[in-house]
């Protein structure tokens, strides 16, 4: 469905990005790419998705296209003029809600109208509305902080949509929401939004009062329940890998065969083309050991999580769909997906399409008691995943097997941010000392080797 | 318990190391200083307030009448210091070239003992305003100014640079004015720190109202009516009994104004908490619940309305709070240049105006005595250091760790850490001089009066802050005696520690000015010391050894704290802060 060269398609894109590329500096002065050459069109009457990883780059996506970041190279228009400054047709709903405390539900759905001078009477009439529409009816004058976290978004949502903004742009609006809270409120949404695109999306409807959504999500359910396109973003650097078209009718079923379909395809598209890990544990070991920790940065999975995906899938007889494992555990992608790298990374899985498969490996460190699994665990890690063979080898190094944690941090500074550094050296922390490679002194920041137990001449030990 | 904050806040001694800024503006604000001296009338000026009389009436019944001056000095003071705070901390967080230079000023400008160059400021003043006593007045509130600005400034900053990102990104998406942001995200979220340290420096500067209202200028005593003036014009007298009535009316006039005026300023501010805070922990007021069921509310806001909406109105030209996405680099890298080069300049052109006038005037030998003097102090404020911390600490730990204890102990110290220590001297120095102890000696005691404060006071916030599950798991473990100071009370405190250290210590300095040099009756007794060098230098008028024992007195807190202070200070925050 590329209409995009029938001459009056322009007149109802909302925003456009061309080709935006995003660079941040790390601490220590290397470039960080986070977005690369991404665009991305939002037109009237759509509701987008854009999905992806953590730290794949959604938010900062989200960020150049509000106008409250720059693009290092790239433009983003707004109704054909680019931006220079916070995008004047948006309005925006945040994870952390982003409401202040000290104004009551009213003044901070007022507070936008107000900005932009609206007189008293129309922005109290409206503010009202809104309240009203999003279900807040005799909140007004509560405070933030009195109301649980989903009335709290709500407010986020009604000051978002009082303004009547050309798009709403949401930054994963759901996910500080407890599950309940937010499959409902997301149903509220979808049925608001349907009731004002049967009245016509205009601006003046008594339905939706904004005529585009672009939501950042990585769940991806939550993804195929909401959009009419979804937008799938790599990670290192962020890419768009693909854009879904989702003709299916709202509200949607989650048993619907081709909604089903969809969310395979999400998983196939996220697992397999992606993966630098399938690849590097593939070709020689040798080329795995020239893998720098920044070529191949280590999944956010935890040693308990990792053998919990390999014990339920060894259960299953060894190969399932992701789809049906993240379902009935009731897992998001971001919680599932990080379990599955670090399986395949540690060649103890392998991915083909949406469904995931134990190797011999995986299936050995299942069934072996704690103490050789540890010990397998350890001979895998120090393979294939750098960092942590970085630390050993670098610790091995020292006279006395100790290195200060900074040194380290140092070292990934080069090709992470302040905060994916330490992120990436818990991780290997958490990983080596299970592994029982090294020790960790928290206090004093310390990564020490643990010795092998010594071998005790003359005599046996007991 | 909420209420036990520390003082100053958390932040404001957190500076990296030593950096060439630094020095550029530790030479500036010399060099300002010599600007504000050259500034001053000429030695035989004749424009000197003639009505000022050099003497307060010692008269009892004047009493009220002097603490209702004083009192309002202090809140015209405290007036100007919440504008200036507004003003620099926005000017400091928003404009990216100012906050280079202004916050390392600020940094320094804290550092910088201001009593001592209270009278070329008052010459200053007095130029501006010949012929009356306005010059006088306004020398006086400038200097309790000083006392209170630095540090509210600090807090202020500190929270307007700590706003969480989203609610920038809101505001900045919501399209708000820049007057609206101010007031709607910038103003509250900044307020408890605002109203915390606006309580905490206002009495801090009660012992600069004593110290600055009755002053020696050009050989010449003034004195403003004030409470201040009254103690000093006692002192003269050698009337114990009257600077005791005076101490009466003080300790009265402190507490009157932390009940009716902080207390509920206090907690009015916890509705700008983002959080719902406990309800034990709340800070209460009486007096601002029976402010919040009278007309007074009602009655301030009716007409406050239509005035916030005219403001709203004309503010709108200014534009909104967004700063452009893209600017040309080029023309931003040279404007970095430009405006780097042009301060260099200045500085540079300023240090050497300020040494050749010293040159020319043959005080450049001067710098190596006030050095050695310098000394002398230095070892005042270890000595005083050393021993608050031998008995504050524990006293504090004890206190802190029981919450009825610092229930009780709270407004006290409060009222202690407040009340102006030199109202205390006269009694001081009657016991000096009837021992024969000397002030090289006994002007410890005097910096410790008011000084040592700050060190219990932050050691029992401290305290109060350790979590009681800590507490207990700590007694289940069976940790006690020695070990449980070592390896749970010290550290937890630390933190607490170290802002109390640097503040008591810069507190010292100050007091040196006044305690090294102090007279009663007919006796005069002075300390070996930089205190004393400033502050004979101060009555003679002799305005080149004022800027030069300022100087180094300057430099000797700015790289204490540096060399010393603040690496403390960075150990407590990354190790230690709970
Ligand atoms: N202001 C910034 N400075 C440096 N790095 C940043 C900044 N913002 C985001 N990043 C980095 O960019 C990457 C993508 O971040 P983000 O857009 O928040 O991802 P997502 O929203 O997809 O989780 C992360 O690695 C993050 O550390
Ligand atoms: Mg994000």
């Amino acid at each position: 469905m590329t209409d995009d060269n029938v001459p009056h398609a322009a007149d109802n894109v909302i925003v456009e990005a061309e080709h935006v590329t995003k660079t941040f500096t790390t601490p220590d002065g290397r470039a960080l790419p986070v977005l690369d050459g991404v665009s991305l069109t939002l037109r009237e009457g759509e509701i987008v998705a854009l999905l992806g990883k953590s730290g794949s780059g959604k938010s900062t996506l989200l960020r150049c296209i509000a106008g409250l970041i720059a693009p290092s190279s790239g433009t983003v228009q707004y109704r054909g003029e680019p931006l220079n400054g916070a995008n004047p047709g948006v309005a925006m709903v945040f994870q952390s809600f982003a409401l202040l405390p000290w104004l009551t539900v009213q003044q901070n759905v007022e507070l936008a109208m107000q900005a932009r001078d609206v007189p008293e009477a129309e922005r109290r009439d409206k503010a009202l509305r809104a309240i009203d529409l999003i279900g807040l009816d005799g909140f007004e004058s509560a405070y933030p902080k009195e109301l649980s976290g989903g009335m709290r978004q709500r407010v986020g949502f009604a000051r978002a949509l009082a303004v009547e903004p050309d798009a709403l742009l949401m930054d994963e609006p759901f996910s500080a929401l407890d599950v309940l809270t937010a499959a409902n409120l997301r149903g509220e949404l979808v049925k608001m939004w349907d009731g004002g695109a049967r009245e016509g999306a205009g601006k003046h409807s008594r339905g939706f009062p904004t005529k585009a959504v672009l939501i950042v999500t990585h769940n991806i359910d939550e993804a195929v329940q909401l959009a009419d396109r979804i937008l799938v973003l790599s990670s290192n650097p962020g890419r768009i890998l693909a854009e879904l078209r989702v003709d299916l009718p709202r509200p949607r079923d989650k048993r619907d065969p081709g909604y089903e379909e969809l969310v395979d395809t999400v998983y196939d598209i996220l697992t397999g083309r992606e993966s630098a890990l399938e690849k590097a544990a593939q070709i020689a070991p040798a080329a795995v050991s020239a893998m720098t920790p920044v070529d191949l940065p280590l999944p956010a999975a935890s040693v308990g999580g990792l053998s919990g995906l390999l014990e339920i899938l060894d259960a299953r007889g060894g190969r399932d769909g992701l789809a049906e494992i993240a379902e009935d555990l009731n897992f998001e992608v971001d919680d599932l997906l990080p379990l599955v790298d670090a399986a395949v990374m540690l060649t103890m899985a392998t991915v083909a399409g949406s469904d995931i498969e134990i190797t011999d490996e995986g299936h050995t460190f299942v069934v072996s008691a704690t103490d050789p699994a540890k010990e397998q665990f350890a001979r895998l890690v120090v393979r294939h995943a750098p960092l942590v063979g970085a630390i050993v080898k670098a610790l091995h190094a020292t006279k006395d097997g100790s290195l200060r944690e900074g040194f380290f941090l140092d070292l990934l500074r080069r090709g992470f941010s302040e905060d994916e550094a330490r992120n990436q050296l818990d991780i290997a922390i958490a990983w080596g000392r299970w592994a029982e490679l090294f020790a960790y002194d928290a206090e004093r920041g310390e990564l020490i080797l643990e010795v092998p137990e010594p071998v005790v001449t003359g005599g046996s030990r007991l | 318990m909420a209420s036990w904050g520390m003082f100053p806040s958390r932040g404001v001694w957190r500076r990296p190391a030593f950096r060439w800024v630094d020095a550029v503006v530790l030479v500036g604000v010399a060099v300002l200083l010599f600007g504000l001296l050259r500034l001053a009338p000429s030695l035989n000026a004749p424009f000197l307030p003639s009505q000022a009389p050099s003497q307060v009436s010692t008269d009892p019944a004047e009493l009220p009448y002097y603490a209702v001056r004083s009192l309002l000095r202090m809140f015209i003071a405290l007036v100007l210091s919440v504008v200036f705070t507004f003003v620099y901390s926005t000017a400091a967080a928003r404009l990216p070239r100012a906050s280079k230079a202004l916050i390392p000023l600020l940094d320094i400008l804290q550092s910088v003992p201001v009593l001592g160059f209270l009278t070329v400021t008052v010459t200053a003043f007095i130029s501006l305003f010949p012929g009356s006593s306005l010059g006088l007045e306004c020398a006086s509130i400038f200097a309790i100014f000083t006392a209170m600005a630095w540090n509210m400034t600090f807090a202020f900053y500190q929270s307007l640079v700590s706003q969480p990102r989203d609610l920038d990104e809101a505001a900045r998406i919501m399209r708000l004015t820049k007057w609206q942001r101010f007031w709607r995200l910038d103003v509250p979220s900044g307020m408890i720190p605002l109203v915390w340290n606006g309580m905490m420096s206002f009495g801090g500067a009660w012992f600069f109202l004593a110290a600055s209202e009755s002053i020696t200028v050009l050989k010449h005593t003034y004195a403003l009516p004030g409470i201040g003036s009254y103690v000093a014009a006692a002192m003269q007298q050698g009337s114990l009994s009257k600077v005791a009535i005076a101490i009466v009316v003080m300790v009265v006039m402190v507490i009157a104004v932390n009940i009716l005026f902080w207390r509920p300023m206090v907690a009015w501010a916890e509705r700008f908490r983002a959080e719902e805070s406990a309800a034990a922990d709340k800070p209460r007021s009486v007096v601002l619940d029976l402010l919040r069921r009278s007309v007074v509310p009602a009655a301030v806001a009716r007409p406050a309305r239509p005035v916030g909406r005219l403001l709203d109105k004309l503010t709108r030209p200014f534009g909104l709070a967004e700063h452009p996405l893209s600017k040309p680099l080029v023309r931003q890298r040279t404007g970095d240049v430009f405006f780097a080069g042009l301060v260099t300049a200045a500085v540079a052109f300023g240090a050497w105006r300020a040494v050749t006038y010293l040159h020319v005037r043959g005080d450049l030998g001067q710098f190596g005595h006030a050095f050695l003097l310098g000394g002398a102090t230095f070892g005042r404020v270890v000595v005083l250091l050393i021993f608050a911390t031998l008995i504050w600490v524990p006293v504090g730990v004890w206190i802190g760790m029981n919450p009825k204890v610092s229930r009780i102990a709270q407004p006290v110290v409060q009222v202690l850490a407040s009340f102006p220590a030199n109202l205390l001297f006269p009694f001081a120095t009657a016991f000096f001089v009837a021992t024969g102890m000397s002030l090289n000696i006994g002007g410890i005691l005097l910096m410790a009066l008011g000084a040592q404060w700050y060190i219990l006071f932050n050691v029992i916030a401290g305290a109060s802050a350790i979590p009681s599950d800590l507490r207990e798991a700590m007694q289940l473990m069976g940790v006690g005696g020695w070990l449980r100071w070592k390896r749970f009370i010290l550290p937890a405190i630390f933190p607490a520690y170290v802002t109390g250290g640097i503040t008591a210590a810069g507190g010292a300095w100050n007091a040196s000015i006044v305690a090294e040099v102090v007279s009663y009756g007919k006796h005069h007794l002075e300390a070996y010391g930089l205190g004393a060098y400033i502050a004979s230098a101060s009555a003679n008028s002799d305005f080149p050894k004022v800027l030069i024992g300022v100087v180094v007195m300057s430099v000797y807190v700015v790289g204490v704290n540096r060399l010393f202070w603040r690496r403390l200070y960075a150990i407590a925050e990354a190790r230690y802060s709970l």
